[in-house]
């Protein structure tokens, strides 16, 4: 575990980056320049693909060794996909799936 | 605090609190899981406000990661609200010393109410998208403190609760997939960082891998450009 003050440290970084990333445009563009075409085409592709790499790091630890390093992950994915597709609830997307890996990863692998 | 702006504001924000309480509470938990409580809980959502952010904070604060991947990685996972704020810049003119709360709380569901209510007759508008966004970000700091104190006192374990975080991202891949006509952005995003994090992370650590996928991502994006920029003018 960090030490409180790298805990804080980073929680500083984090605050900074986000307010930044929210204040640029009105930094850069409140006095009604248009942005350039580079910025805001990257604005449209960029978070698709940054939710793509968010999704593959979030299962960086999985492993395919034994049928638990891969197995929940699997099954509680294509469940959250099955019950937004079905449901277009964000809550009940989120929270099925969570409770089904807390479920599986306790008490079945 | 106008109070008639506050109770405009409120039952358009219902929506935000259910989800802000259950993502909040997520949160909550995650953060109490690797060993931070609600002090720790309270003051992230205070400062930082973020639901996704503050969830893959919860990763970089459990992994150790440097400073320099915790900025890199908040900054990408953030890089949408770039195009929030665009979309703002008619809208918070005018809002005085309100402004630079109503920049620094733009979230997605903020963004999201903004967007579509309308002030009541008779409510100044300035002060019922002020009051919109702070209710929001009570809502969010006191889903995460619960979160965090139940994590710390319930009785049954809450291993695999991370796995939300996860949930999230897919969540939001779906929504984006339905949204977007072309899905070869996602699919670069996925692939590449198959290829570089899992595949070659393992041999060189996953660290610098990360900040590589995203560069040859940002390098492949700009590349293709030209296929799949929207054609300009090809309406008229």
């Amino acid at each position: 575990m960090l030490s409180a003050g790298a805990a804080a440290a980073a929680i500083v970084v984090m605050a900074a980056v986000t307010f930044l990333t929210r204040f640029l445009p009105f930094l850069l563009f409140d006095r009604g320049e248009s942005p350039p075409r580079i910025v805001l085409y990257l604005g449209r592709v960029l978070p698709p693909a940054i939710i793509a790499m968010l999704i593959i790091y979030c299962l960086r630890g999985v492993s395919f060794a034994s049928p638990a390093g891969w197995v929940p992950q699997l099954v509680c994915m294509a469940v959250v996909v099955a019950l937004h597709l079905w449901k277009h609830n964000n809550l009940l997307s989120i929270f099925g799936g969570t409770v089904l890996y807390m479920v599986l990863v306790q008490t079945v692998f | 605090m106008d109070r008639r702006a506050l109770s405009a504001a409120f039952p358009v924000t219902v929506p935000v609190l259910m989800g802000y309480l259950a993502i909040g509470i997520a949160f909550g938990l995650m953060l109490q899981e690797i060993g931070y409580n609600f002090i720790w809980a309270f003051f992230m959502s205070l400062t930082i406000y973020a639901g996704s952010g503050q969830y893959l904070g919860v990763t970089l604060l459990a992994t150790a990661a440097g400073l320099g991947t915790v900025a890199l990685m908040t900054l990408l996972i953030n890089f949408r609200h770039l195009v929030y704020g665009l979309s703002m810049l008619e809208k918070f003119r005018g809002m005085g010393w309100r402004k630079l709360y109503m920049i620094f709380s733009l979230t997605d569901e903020t963004y999201a109410l903004l967007s579509s209510a309308r002030a009541p007759v008779g409510v100044d508008p300035r002060n019922f998208y002020f009051a919109i966004a702070l209710l929001d970000q009570s809502y969010w700091i006191l889903g995460s403190v619960i979160g965090a104190v139940a994590g710390a006192v319930i009785p049954f374990s809450t291993e695999g609760v991370d796995f939300a975080m996860t949930a999230l991202f897919v969540v939001i891949a779906v929504d984006q997939w339905k949204a977007y006509k072309k899905h070869l952005p996602a699919l670069i995003g996925g692939v590449v960082t198959v290829v570089f994090l899992i595949i070659l992370g393992s041999v060189f650590g996953q660290d610098q891998m990360l900040l590589i996928s995203l560069g040859v991502i940002v390098l492949l994006l700009l590349i293709l450009r030209d296929r799949l920029e929207e054609k300009e003018g090809s309406s008229c």
